[in-house]
């Protein structure tokens, strides 16, 4: 029968010799082995000193993006919760009022917004799904806490800050084919 | 005279004690390193308060007595076991004679002419210590704990006082002090006795419970040995005196093995009598470290044994070397002398 990996070895029950007999060659080059393991670099990132390098478009804590203007990108079209594997994502729409217009871009907009972190699994498929770039995943890490209703986040805490300062930039995690995108000013939806 | 017995009695206890106890930090740092990573080093620099802060939560857990414990028993055991473990250093000469306003004072607390029977008769009652606790706990993990420590000490102490008496015909003396001073300079025993020093510290992992002889702990199959049922500080005298009783037969291999606190020159720096005595320790403390390290090098490095594989490899292999190792030792004792 042919092998099923390249790394599988053959074992037999041979006879041991008078060297493997008395263990002591075998003790020796197996504490050759961890004297070497005592010298190497060692794997341990000394946490709150020392981060992890993060990858640039690490799927984090989501951010509802607001637009140039400051205005809710998100129309509660209700696709991210649709293409949500996890379940995670829960919104209730509502109709923007007259004199609304400089907080939402859209006539409709999510009057509550809501993702239980504890069911997300950071996969990325809303930020996929939403056609009007309102949720995006960021670097920001979801912390830890002593409650699960705690880990239910609204529109609180996801929201962008109105500060300029404040903004989150979220270009890289924008594909290439998004960034083109965005440059046909024939789509109204590229039209500020 | 008194007086000095008793301040090198306390020094030499607080010097184990805290040997041990950083013994604790040093092992779990070995681990780390040995296993690619750095071990703690939280409290303190370097984790230097690590030993304190164990120290600490030990006192303040539960102190928990199982039901149908004897309870007399059961206080007893890591009684005994710490107790042993620290009067095993009182036959161990530390260092040449130091010189206190033209007196000299020996370095050792009791120069017994059986400085040897007296180790092995402290360190058989050492056993007890574990078999009463796992005993008394009324567990059968501890039980059996306590079983597999009682067979393997036994076994153990054979072959290791078997290869202790090739020593004892080569210096002619059992006195601790005429064992080192037959080893002046670089005539270290263990050039005499390679297969000896072998046996021996092979014995003294097994002696000491350290792995891959720690079939009476085995947290894998007998969920903690003998200490199952130990909590708080019962179960920290327990940890606490395999760290002493390491440290110590660190020093019995480094008195009848490596020549004690000799090295070779140091008698030529023409070090005053008090200098060089310190000095003569501090080689005593590197040889008793470098078995430290021994100890920890092992633990990290090999599987525990399987009982019938100590069993074996006690009673058909280190016993019948053992008295080969005697057999040969006589022979070459007697054409020396014609």
């Amino acid at each position: 029968m042919a092998a099923l990996t390249k790394r599988s070895k053959v074992v037999s029950n041979k006879k041991m010799s008078f060297w493997e007999k008395i263990y002591l060659p075998a003790i020796l080059g197996g504490m050759w082995i961890t004297l070497g393991h005592l010298f190497t670099r060692k794997t341990t990132v000394r946490y709150p000193e020392v981060t992890r390098e993060f990858s640039e478009i690490y799927r984090g804590k989501h951010v509802l993006k607001r637009d140039d203007e400051g205005r809710e990108r998100c129309t509660a079209c209700g696709l991210c919760a649709v293409a949500c594997p996890a379940e995670a994502i829960t919104m209730i729409a509502a109709e923007r009022k007259p004199g609304e217009e400089n907080l939402y871009r859209e006539e409709k907009y999510a009057s509550t917004y809501e993702i239980n972190m504890l069911r997300c699994i950071f996969c990325g498929l809303c930020e996929e799904a939403c056609p009007k770039e309102a949720i995006f995943l960021t670097k920001e890490i979801v912390k830890a806490g002593y409650e699960r209703d705690t880990f239910v986040y609204g529109k609180d805490v996801l929201l962008e800050p109105l500060d300029p300062l404040k903004r989150i930039d979220v270009s890289k995690r924008q594909t290439p084919e998004v960034l083109e995108f965005k440059k046909d000013k024939n789509q109204r939806h590229n039209v500020q | 005279m008194l007086i000095f017995k008793i301040l090198l009695a306390s020094a030499v206890l607080v010097m184990s004690l805290v040997v041990a106890m950083y013994s604790t930090l040093i092992e779990r740092k070995m681990a780390g390193f040995f296993q690619d990573r750095f071990g703690p080093d939280r409290a303190g620099p370097w984790g230097l308060l690590q030993p304190l802060a164990d120290g600490i939560k030990l006192f303040f857990k539960e102190e928990f007595m199982p039901n149908t414990a004897d309870k007399l028993l059961y206080i007893l055991g890591p009684s005994l076991t710490m107790l042993i473990a620290c009067l095993t250093s009182a036959v161990i000469p530390w260092g040449p004679d130091i010189i206190i306003r033209g007196q000299a004072y020996s370095l050792q607390m009791a120069d017994v002419n059986i400085g040897i029977l007296y180790i092995f008769a402290i360190v058989s009652i050492g056993v007890y210590g574990i078999m009463i606790g796992g005993w008394a706990s009324n567990n059968k993990y501890a039980l059996l704990g306590a079983v597999r420590a009682s067979s393997q000490m036994i076994s153990y102490e054979l072959a290791m006082s078997l290869s202790i008496i090739t020593i004892v015909m080569m210096s002619g003396s059992l006195s601790m002090r005429d064992i080192v001073n037959q080893q002046q300079g670089f005539n270290w025993n263990i050039w005499y006795q390679p297969l000896g020093f072998i046996i021996f510290l092979i014995c003294a992992f097994a002696e000491t419970n350290r792995s891959p002889f720690d079939l009476p702990e085995c947290e894998t199959e007998l969920v903690g040995g003998y200490h199952t049922e130990y909590s708080s500080m019962k179960l920290g005298f327990y940890l606490f005196s395999e760290y002493i009783n390491m440290f110590i037969s660190g020093a019995v291999m480094a008195t009848l093995f490596l020549g004690g606190y000799h090295f070779p020159f140091i008698d030529k720096l023409g070090l005053s009598p008090n200098a060089f005595a310190f000095v003569s320790f501090l080689v005593l403390f590197a040889k008793i470290t470098f078995f430290g390290f021994i100890f920890m090098w092992v633990r990290w490095t090999l599987p525990r044994f399987r009982y019938d594989q100590l069993m074996r490899l006690g009673w058909k292999a280190l016993i019948p070397l053992a008295i080969l190792n005697v057999l040969i030792t006589g022979v070459v004792i007697l054409l020396n002398q014609k």
